[in-house]
């Protein structure tokens, strides 16, 4: 009786939370229509909870409760502070975009350092221009997931990346989002398009301002890959340790097109990364890999759906998570063969490491087959660190911690390793790093 | 002073008490053998001596320079000068031959407060032995002994005691697995590196060995114990004899 009253009380203050913000959501023309049957999608269905397959190790309802209030517009304190964060993140030579609870914040942006090749504009610009009627399908999406309903209708901004026919892209594009706040919400929703041929990589960022705490990121990122393009995705969050982020990637690769996606979620209360790629084009080849770093209490949650949709596409997965204290990682690995998609080769290993007796590691890799003629392969394994090989290293002069930190990188080596840019290889090693050298 | 000096050495692996009060002098410049049947407590003398965990000492003292190797860290044991040629050297897959060989090298030195190698100087160190070794650069830059050989195992076992310039070297049944041209790279490799300020104890089952490692001194271990020293001789008469003969003085 008390949780369907608590549950009740939850849904009437996510109610008013709709309606609150409803005026702050950008949106000419049919998008405020298109926001309120998002929402009606969302409170339909709650927060996602363990009920629900794809959500059954992270039940949201269990461990958030509520939807907490939009994120306030960030004031110029809010923006010097998350000044401070972005900086600290920039990877080299990458031009940035910055994201401030939820807004584009041109002001921290490298606008300028933006090359020909490549359109970006905010969603917000996007959504309120006449021709809305044209972009309002920018919140549409053809998945089910409540957490992408309720970023469609709560999203206050975004980028929307647009890259022509033909065109490279050559510095790394990195979007910055920088959580300020306490106990609000934020949301945004970005938008890539690669033309046939083209050539982009972007590094998605998720840190905290110094003093943000408490608060619920939720993000979407939507990729139209062309024919014959190639786009590397590069994501490393690290919220607060008492945070949310909730991330979701929809993307579709087009013929002969190459996706290197990477994931690396390294901190946060609650984490949750969700990709949904659809092979949609023969002769693609899509490298999908990351990394689960946890510890504290922390919970990091990874589901990768690979939907091979026509023949003769080529996927590989390599997850690893290394998990210390009271952590928990999942990853859930889904391939879909649809009956069309004879000649698939896909493969997924997942492998986590314990670092400790209360660790917890969920891998759920999952093969679904529907064609004949395809190669499928997957592997899941969990274990602790070999003390024949930390000895082996101490006998040779490393201290235990740095023979541990050395074995945990070759660990977590091989899906870094995936990454094809030097310099978005050594950014996300770096990452890691600071996270292994914390370690007590 | 001796380098190496165990008196009394009393071990215990879960509780059962496997070396018996051993006694064993090593001074700089000496090659010893340590020659037994399995299960003699060989393999667990280089452990102890190491610092590998899972022995409880349950007796006696193990001094090198003077100093207390017992309590020591396996890793300032190695930064001391004390090696371990594995018998069996794991596989690191992950961690390159080249980046673990640069650690464990400026970890040492850093332990002894002596400078880091740069790039260039490391990099000509490790191409000047590993020529020496008959090892390809490509092995270098793969895993650590991940698809090697028996051979080439212990060959970069070799590699990293020539690099880490180690006082007191213990290898433990280096010649096990080893075809007879293995053998003798192995060997002349481990000769190049005798030196008057550096010890050696070789542990094996076999005289093949010291055909090639001409040692100083040769004990029979048997049950825990010393049973008897002597010349490179000794090795000959228990090629003859046997170890039977050790075990019942036992």
């Amino acid at each position: 009786m008390k949780q369907v009253l608590a549950k009740a009380d939850a849904e009437r203050a996510t109610d008013d939370i709709f309606a609150e913000a409803r005026g702050r959501l950008p949106g000419a023309g049919p998008v405020p229509q298109i926001r309120a049957r998002a929402f009606d999608v969302y409170k339909r269905a709650g927060l996602p909870h363990r009920g629900m397959e794809d959500w059954k190790y992270t039940d949201l309802r269990a461990l958030i409760g509520e939807v907490l209030p939009l994120a306030p517009q960030p004031d110029a304190q809010a923006l010097a502070r998350a000044k401070v964060s972005a900086k600290q993140v920039a990877a080299d030579q990458a031009v940035k975009l910055v994201l401030v609870d939820g807004m584009f914040a041109p002001e921290l942006s490298d606008l300028g350092r933006l090359e020909t090749e490549v359109v970006v504009r905010s969603l917000r610009e996007v959504l309120e221009t006449p021709a809305a009627v044209a972009m309002a399908g920018l919140l549409l999406s053809t998945t089910s997931d409540s957490a992408i309903s309720l970023n469609a209708a709560m999203a206050t901004d975004g980028l929307v990346i647009t890259v022509a026919d033909g065109n490279a892209v050559k510095r790394p594009i990195q979007i910055v989002h920088v959580a300020t706040g306490l106990s609000v919400s934020t949301y945004t929703r970005s938008y890539l398009q690669l033309g046939k041929g083209a050539h982009a990589a972007i590094l998605e960022s998720f840190v905290p301002a110094e003093g943000a705490s408490g608060y619920q990121a939720n993000d979407a990122i939507i990729a139209l890959v062309g024919e014959e393009a190639r786009l590397s995705h590069i994501r490393v969050a690290a919220a607060a340790s008492d945070a949310v982020n909730i991330s979701s990637a929809i993307m579709a690769v087009g013929a002969r097109a190459k996706l290197d996606l990477f994931t690396m979620t390294c901190s946060g209360s609650i984490s949750r990364y969700q990709g949904f790629i659809t092979l949609a084009g023969e002769g693609t080849k899509l490298s999908a890999n990351g990394v689960n770093l946890v510890r504290d209490e922390l919970h990091a949650d990874t589901k990768i759906v690979v939907d091979h949709a026509v023949p003769h596409c080529n996927s590989r997965e390599k997850f690893r998570a290394v998990i210390d204290d009271c952590g928990r990682s999942v990853f859930q690995g889904r391939i879909l063969v649809r009956p069309a998609a004879r000649k698939t080769d896909a493969t997924l290993t997942t492998r986590a490491l314990l670092l400790s007796d209360q660790a917890e590691a969920d891998n759920k890799p999952e093969l679904e087959i529907l064609a004949d003629d395809v190669a499928c392969r997957h592997g899941a394994t969990s274990g602790a660190l070999d003390d024949a090989l930390v000895f082996y290293l101490r006998a040779r002069g490393l201290s235990e911690k740095d023979a541990r930190i050395l074995l945990i990188k070759a660990f977590i080596g091989e899906p870094i390793e995936e990454i094809t840019s030097q310099n978005l290889r050594d950014f996300v090693t770096a990452q890691a790093e600071h996270w292994l050298q914390a370690r007590r | 002073m001796a380098l190496l000096e165990i008196h009394d050495l009393h071990v215990r692996v879960e509780n059962r008490e496997i070396i018996r009060g051993l006694h064993l002098n090593v001074n700089a410049g000496e090659v010893h053998a340590i020659m037994g049947p399995n299960g003699s407590g060989k393999s667990t003398l280089s452990h102890v001596i190491a610092g590998k965990p899972g022995y409880e000492i349950t007796g006696g003292q193990v001094l090198f320079r003077g100093e207390n190797l017992l309590r020591m860290e396996p890793n300032e044991r190695a930064a001391k000068g004390v090696f371990l040629a594995f018998q069996y050297p794991v596989d690191i897959p992950g961690v390159t031959t080249m980046n673990f060989l640069r650690a464990a090298l400026n970890a040492q030195r850093k332990a002894r407060d002596q400078r880091e190698f740069s790039t260039p100087e490391f990099l000509k160190r490790v191409r000047e032995v590993a020529g020496s070794l008959k090892i390809p650069h490509d092995m270098i830059k793969r895993g650590v002994n991940v698809g090697f050989s028996g051979g080439e195992k212990k060959r970069n076992e070799i590699l990293q005691m020539a690099l880490l310039e180690p006082s007191l070297c213990i290898l433990d049944e280096i010649d096990s697995g080893l075809d007879i041209d293995a053998l003798r790279i192995v060997a002349s490799g481990i000769n190049a590196l005798r030196s008057p300020a550096r010890a050696m104890i070789l542990i094996t089952h076999y005289r093949r060995l010291l055909d090639h490692i001409v040692p100083d001194i040769v004990h029979v271990m048997s049950k825990g114990r010393v049973r008897k020293s002597g010349g490179k001789e000794l090795a000959l008469e228990l090629e003859a004899c046997g170890y039977a003969q050790f075990e019942d003085a036992a």
